[in-house]
């Protein structure tokens, strides 16, 4: 059986911006994938080479077994997308957009018309089916969009950012849904997602990109496993970098939130030694490690800035009128 | 294969339906304009003029129908620069479909929209002495050709456009240009300066006119089949040339 994605050095440049180079991979059918790193790291552009939107400048890729380039009529009736902007078409109700989607994708009525009830009522929005797209919530519309890519039993799934500007509870519902359909009719997946945790939680395996190069591909617990040990949170308010510079063991050290997390290596060696060492002691923690630590140890950065990460609230309000006044 | 396309071509055209449906009161407003041209600015000159024998309101009744065809029919084409930006399109381009048969099934939910409204006039044409109903079908006709023409025009605009800031220009450049030079509003004879009749004779829109008079009141300066060759050429050669640049159009 052929591959689901299978893609060789895949490259795209914009002018002087090298957006994505040399992504190669093999994705299994049935298998959920995610793309993880940072804005401008290059998620949508592969996205949208392997959807045939968007030529690539190097390499190829093929869905399962079809050219993106040579084939495109051919790979579009193998996926679905979820694009990371909303597409719906907020003139229309929730089932006529649904109705419209069958039609594009030449599905045969008595097909359909049974799919589109089945889907509604799996995301809950048989009520509101027959509303203007206009009157519905940001949650609401992202799993009409989900239910859209997947009406059409599309073999490969693109999903960029498909929680986005949701709040935590949507989230985790939405992911819900996703993980149902794509169990029942063994669908390929291929997401992007800046929630790490989620992604942990999601993904059969991970690509890290930053800067539009792959910086790890694994199963999400065998990157995580490979930073071994725990990480320790200490709460220690003499405690400086250069203190921490001093010990050798001492694998990696990041203060945020007035808090220290450090990595050390062979840890339950090391823990005593440092303990010894970091003055008066408010609060101590260990937890495992996540994702998160597995991007900080790569790139030395957290997946998205404090700064942006505290004003996450307001932000995904702005989002969230901003979607509104688009309709 | 051709199925699917089909299936394509006739979802876009439904939805451009339902959306216009949805908006019918929009069909009022968008009626209003002829009608003053018709009852207010028609009756007012016709008061003191006739021309080729009938009163100047009945003369330009033909005249009215293709301003509302022009309008109605190149700014719905250029309204896919707005769906652009909104990124509803994208959803519809990835689809396994043609750009051909997206831009016929727009091509022909701009049609309809317009020869509803066409319709609409229709109904009031008893009130036009001059007019025989009988032409009625054969006037359809022709604005139908018309109307896919501009349509088409409209969407070559629009696929070239990246904003909305283009609108008053096309208005400015090529259509009011086309409406006033297509002896909507005068008599195409040898009166005419001869800058104003080379202007004519370029315009496709005047074989529109031409054909309409004709069919409906039997007042024409080409012989029907000459408008009827012209008008169906136009409209062959936009509908190539927008779906050339349409299927070029970049997301
Ligand atoms: N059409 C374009 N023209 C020019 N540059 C582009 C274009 N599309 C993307 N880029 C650039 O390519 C890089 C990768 O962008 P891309 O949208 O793929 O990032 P991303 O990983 O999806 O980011 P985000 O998390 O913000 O969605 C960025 O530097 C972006 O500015
Ligand atoms: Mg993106």
């Amino acid at each position: 059986m052929t591959n689901a994605i299978e893609a060789e050095g895949l490259s795209r440049r914009f002018g002087r911006i090298q957006a994505v180079s040399d992504f190669s991979v093999t994705i299994e059918r049935g298998e959920i994938f995610g793309l993880l790193g940072p804005n401008g790291a290059g998620k949508t552009t592969i996205i949208n080479m392997l959807i045939t939107i968007l030529p690539p400048t190097a390499g190829q890729a093929r869905i399962s077994g079809f050219d993106i380039v040579r084939e495109a009529a051919k790979v579009r009736s193998q996926v679905g997308v979820v694009f990371q902007d909303p597409t719906l078409d907020t003139m229309l109700t929730g089932r006529e957009n649904l109705l419209l989607h069958a039609r594009l994708y030449g599905m045969k009525k008595r097909d359909y018309i049974k799919r589109i009830e089945e889907l509604l009522q799996l995301v809950h929005l048989k009520d509101r089916a027959d509303h203007l797209v206009r009157t519905y919530s940001g949650g609401m519309r992202r799993r009409l969009e989900l239910i859209r890519g997947l009406l059409h039993r599309p073999t490969v799934l693109f999903l960029d950012e498909p929680t986005l500007g949701l709040d935590a509870q949507t989230r985790a519902r939405t992911w819900e849904y996703i993980r149902t359909m794509v169990g029942k009719e063994g669908t390929t997946v291929l997401l992007t997602t800046h929630y790490l945790e989620e992604a942990e939680e999601m993904c059969d395996r991970v690509a890290i990109l930053d800067d539009g190069k792959v910086i790890a591909m694994d199963k999400p617990s065998r990157l995580v496993d490979s930073l071994g040990g725990v990480v320790i949170i200490l709460d220690a308010p003499t405690l400086t970098e250069s203190i921490l510079k001093d010990m050798p063991f001492v694998e990696r050290a990041n203060h945020s939130h007035g808090k220290w997390e450090i990595s050390l290596n062979d840890t339950f060696k090391n823990l005593p030694l440092l303990l010894k060492r970091v003055g008066p002691i408010n609060q101590l923690e260990l937890r495992r490690p996540t994702l998160n630590d597995v991007f900080l140890k790569l790139t030395g950065r957290h997946i998205r800035d404090e700064a942006q990460e505290d004003a996450g609230g307001w932000l995904e309000e702005a989002f969230r009128q901003d979607q509104r006044g688009r309709s | 294969m051709i199925l699917r396309e089909l299936s394509g071509l006739t979802g876009v055209w439904w939805r451009e339906f339902k959306v216009f449906w949805r908006e019918r009161s929009r069909i009022v407003a968008s009626i209003i304009s002829p009608l003053m041209w018709l009852f207010i600015f028609g009756s007012g000159v016709g008061a003191h003029y006739s021309v080729a024998g009938v009163s100047y309101r009945d003369f330009i009744y033909p005249g009215i129908l293709a301003m509302t065809v022009i309008f109605g029919s190149v700014f719905f084409g250029l309204y896919i620069v707005w769906d652009r930006k909104i990124d509803v399109f994208k959803a519809v381009l990835v689809a396994p479909l043609s750009r051909t048969s997206i831009f016929l099934g727009k091509v022909l939910g701009g049609c309809t929209d317009v020869l509803l409204q066409v319709m609409v006039l229709f109904l009031f044409s008893f009130l036009f002495s001059a007019i025989d109903p009988r032409g009625l079908p054969q006037a359809f006709l022709f604005l139908f050709l018309s109307s896919v023409a501009f349509v088409s025009l409209g969407l070559a605009i629009g696929s070239l456009l990246k904003s909305l800031e283009g609108f008053q220009l096309i208005s400015a450049f090529v259509i009011f240009p086309l409406y006033f030079s297509s002896g909507a509003l005068f008599p195409v004879d040898r009166q005419l300066p001869s800058w104003l009749d080379v202007l004519v004779m370029l315009n496709p829109l005047s074989y529109t006119v031409d054909g309409v008079r004709g069919s409906l009141m039997g007042i024409h300066h080409h012989p029907l089949m000459i408008d009827f060759i012209v008008v169906s050429t136009f409209a062959f050669f936009m509908v190539m040339t927008g779906s050339f640049l349409f299927s070029r159009m970049k997301i």
